[in-house]
C-alpha cells in the first residue's frame, strides 16, 4: 500500500548551505493494510523525517514514496487533497496542536469545511459523535470543551477521531504516546490496535522499544538515517542480529530484569553502503562486525 | 537517619485559590539509600523535590518539617536555605540540558559557582577531574561551551557539578527522560555510581517511569494527587504491590516481550482529581475498582510489613 524505495533526504546546513547532513539514507520498506509498522530510532535517526516525507510535508532528495502505486511527490492540487483524505498524521504534542482559545472540536469543523461542505448539520453531528465514540471517548463529555479541560490522552484521541472522519487508510502516528502518562498511554496504544483490526495501516514512529513491540507487526530499526534491521516484530525483537538492535534492547529499563543481567554488546557497528542482508525470510540486517569477523554482504571501504 | 520529612504540606497560590500540591507527606530516606519517587504528571513529585531545596515564589510552606542529619531545614525561608543548598542538599534539575550558562566555558562556570560558596576552586580541581573520569567525560569538556556537548554529556556534567561538594541529599528530577535509550542507561548507572562511591549520602530519584527506578533504586515511593500511596523496597513494590493504584500502574506498563495480541493491557480509567479543591477521603477513590464506603474517609499511610507502607483501607 505504502512503499518507500531508496528514500534519502539531505539537508543543507551551515552558513550559505555549504555543509550537508544526510538525515535519511537509502531507506526502503513497505506498510501493508491491517498492519502496524514501527519506525524505531533514537534522536537524529531520521524517523520523524521519514514520517514527514510520507505525509508530504517534506520531499525526499532521492528515492520515491508511493501510495497505492502513485508517487506522492508528484501530487498537487486536487490529487494532494485526495491523498490527505486517505493519509493523515498525528504528532507528539497534543497540547500545542490545539488553539487554546477555541473549543477542541474546532478541529472537526475544519475537516468539514475542506472536505464535506455539503453534509447537513445533523448528519455531520452524527458522524462526529460516531468518530468520537470509536476512539473510546464519550461524545457528551468531550465535545464543546476547551483544550485545557481535556487530558493529553483525550486530546490525542480526538485527533485520531478527526482523521477517522475522512476515508482514512493510513495513519502516521509520530511519538503520539511519549507525552502521555503511563495510565493513559495504553488506551491510545490500544486504539491504534483497534484501527489495525479495522484494516487501516499505521506507521508508528517511536523511540520506545517496548511500545513498538507491544503494538507492531513490522519493525524498522533506524540509526543515523539508515535502516540497521527490519522485519516481522517477533523476528527483530526475538532474534536481534545487529549489535545496535541488541544494544537498544539491553538498554531499555524493564521490570523484572536488572541491567547487570543484560550486558551491552561491545560495539560491532560497521557502516557500509551495501544493501541489507536477508538473514531469514523477511528479516533484513545491515552489515556489522563481531569479534573482528564481518557479517553481511561484502562491503566496500567505508 | 539522613532525611526525615514529617507531614509536609506545600500549596501553590493561584488566582483561583490554593492548589494542594503536597498534602501531608511523611517519609524518610536512610543513609546510602536511593529512593525512587514515582507518579503521574500533577501528582506532586516535582513539588516535593523542589520543596526540599528551593521553593519558587508561588509555593507556600503550609505545614510539616524536613530534617536532614538531625538539623531542621528552613524550607519556607529562601534566604536561610542558602546555607544548605549545594553543600548539604543539591539537585539535578529537570531539563538539566539547559541548566548551564551558555555564555561561559564550563570550567569557568564551575569556578564561579564554587567560589560563590567561598571555596577555593584549586581545592576542588582534582576532585572535579576524578569525577569527570567517573562519569566517563573527557577532562577537556571544562574548556568547552555547553553548546558543544551532547544531551547525555550535558546531563552528566550537571550531575558532576551538583554533587561536587558531597551533599548529604541529592534530588534527581527526571534526569533521563529527555535522553535516548542507550544514553539513558549510562546516565542512570552513573547516577547510582555517585552513591556507590559515597560521594552522595542519599538520593531521591524522581521519575514517571517505574521501570527506570527499578534498575537503580533501593526503595520506591508512589505518589498520587499530592499524597503518598505506597512505599516499599523495590522488589516488594514491583512484585507484590498492595495499593490498587500501584497495581494498575504496573499492569499498564507495556514490556519488551509483551505483545498486544497476546495480552491486551488496560489503562486506568478516569483522571486524577483537581488539587484546587481536592475531594475528601481517598483521592484515588473515583478511579479505584475496589472502592467501598470506607474510602470516603482518608486512609492512613501505615506500615503493613517491614518497610512496606500503604495508604489503602483494603491493604490494612
Amino acid at each position: 500500500m505504502l512503499r518507500l524505495t531508496g528514500v534519502s533526504k539531505t539537508y543543507r546546513t551551515g552558513a550559505f548551505g555549504r555543509g550537508t547532513t544526510d538525515a535519511v539514507r537509502d531507506v526502503s520498506f513497505e506498510v501493508r493494510p491491517g498492519e502496524v509498522t514501527s519506525l524505531i530510532g533514537e534522536s537524529g535517526s531520521g524517523k520523524s523525517t521519514i514520517g514527514r516525507m510520507v505525509l508530504r510535508l517534506t520531499r525526499p532528495t532521492s528515492g520515491t514514496v508511493t501510495f497505492e502505486g502513485t508517487d506522492v511527490a508528484r501530487l498537487s492540487g486536487a490529487g494532494l487533497k485526495e491523498y490527505y483524505r486517505h493519509v493523515q498524521g498525528v504528532f507528539q504534542d497534543p497540547f500545542s496542536t490545539y488553539n487554546p482559545i477555541f473549543r477542541a472540536d474546532r478541529v472537526f469543523a475544519m475537516i468539514r469545511q475542506s472536505y464535506f461542505p455539503r453534509v447537513r448539520d445533523d448528519e455531520w453531528r452524527e458522524r462526529v459523535a460516531e468518530a468520537v465514540a470509536s476512539v473510546n471517548l464519550n461524545p457528551d463529555l468531550v465535545l464543546g470543551k476547551y483544550p485545557h479541560q481535556l487530558s493529553g490522552g483525550q486530546l490525542q484521541r480526538l485527533l485520531v477521531a478527526r482523521a477517522l472522519l475522512l476515508d482514512l487508510r493510513l495513519l502516521v502516528a509520530d511519538e503520539i504516546i511519549s507525552m502521555l502518562d503511563a495510565s493513559t498511554r495504553i488506551d491510545v496504544l490500544n486504539l491504534l490496535a483497534d484501527l489495525k483490526e479495522r484494516g487501516l495501516a499505521v506507521l508508528f514512529v517511536t523511540h520506545d522499544l517496548s511500545l513498538g513491540n507491544y503494538l507492531s507487526d513490522q519493525t524498522v530499526i533506524l540509526r543515523h538515517g539508515a535502516v540497521v534491521e527490519r522485519g516481522a516484530t517477533e523476528k527483530v525483537f526475538g532474534d536481534p542480529r545487529h549489535p545496535y538492535t541488541r544494544t537498544l534492547l539491553a538498554s531499555v529499563p524493564r521490570l523484572g530484569t536488572r541491567w547487570e543481567d543484560l550486558p551491552v554488546p561491545s560495539s560491532g557497528i560497521h557502516e557500509c553502503a551495501t544493501p541489507l542482508d536477508e538473514v531469514e525470510e523477511g528479516h533484513f540486517v545491515a552489515c556489522f562486525d563481531t569479534d573482528g569477523v564481518h557479517h553481511g554482504r561484502k562491503s566496500e571501504s567505508v | 537517619m539522613a532525611l526525615r520529612v514529617q507531614d509536609l504540606k506545600v500549596h501553590y497560590r493561584t488566582l483561583r485559590g490554593d492548589v494542594h500540591a503536597l498534602d501531608g507527606v511523611t517519609f524518610s530516606v536512610a543513609d546510602g539509600e536511593i529512593m525512587g519517587l514515582v507518579g503521574e504528571s500533577g501528582s506532586g513529585k516535582t513539588t516535593l523535590g523542589k520543596s526540599l531545596i528551593r521553593m519558587d515564589s508561588r509555593m507556600r510552606h503550609v505545614g510539616g518539617t524536613v530534617t536532614l542529619d538531625g538539623t531542621e531545614l528552613p524550607i519556607g525561608d529562601t534566604e536561610a536555605m542558602n546555607a544548605f543548598r549545594f553543600s548539604d542538599v543539591s539537585i539535578v534539575p529537570q531539563y538539566a540540558m539547559s541548566a548551564m550558562n551558555p555564555t561561559r566555558r564550563i570550567g569557568k562556570m564551575v569556578r564561579e559557582l564554587v567560589e560563590s560558596r567561598k571555596i577555593r576552586f584549586s581545592s576542588v580541581r582534582d576532585e572535579l577531574n576524578r569525577r569527570l573520569d567517573l562519569v566517563g567525560l573527557d577532562r577537556g569538556v571544562l574548556d568547552r561551551y555547553p553548546l558543544e556537548l551532547s544531551g547525555g554529556m550535558k546531563q552528566r556534567m550537571v550531575m558532576v557539578i551538583s554533587t561536587l561538594l558531597n551533599p548529604s541529599l541529592l534530588i534527581a528530577d527526571e534526569v533521563t527522560s529527555a535522553l535516548d535509550v542507550s544514553t539513558q542507561r549510562a546516565v542512570a548507572l552513573a547516577l547510582a555510581g555517585f552513591r556507590d562511591h559515597d560521594l552522595v549520602r542519599s538520593m531521591i530519584v524522581i521519575t514517571h517511569d517505574v521501570s527506570l527506578v527499578y534498575q537503580i533504586a533501593d526503595t520506591i515511593t508512589v505518589m498520587y494527587a499530592g499524597r503518598l500511596a505506597e512505599s516499599a523496597p523495590t522488589d516488594t513494590l514491583v512484585s507484590t504491590p498492595r495499593h490498587p493504584y500501584t497495581q494498575l500502574l504496573i499492569s499498564a506498563l507495556p514490556e519488551v516481550g509483551v505483545r498486544y495480541g497476546g495480552k491486551r493491557l488496560t489503562g486506568i480509567a478516569g483522571s486524577p482529581p483537581t488539587l484546587l479543591d481536592p475531594p475528601s477521603g481517598c483521592r484515588f477513590r473515583a478511579r479505584c475498582p475496589l472502592a467501598f464506603d470506607r474510602c470516603a474517609e482518608q486512609p492512613p499511610f501505615v506500615e503493613i510489613a517491614d518497610n512496606h507502607r500503604v495508604a489503602c483501607w483494603k491493604a490494612v
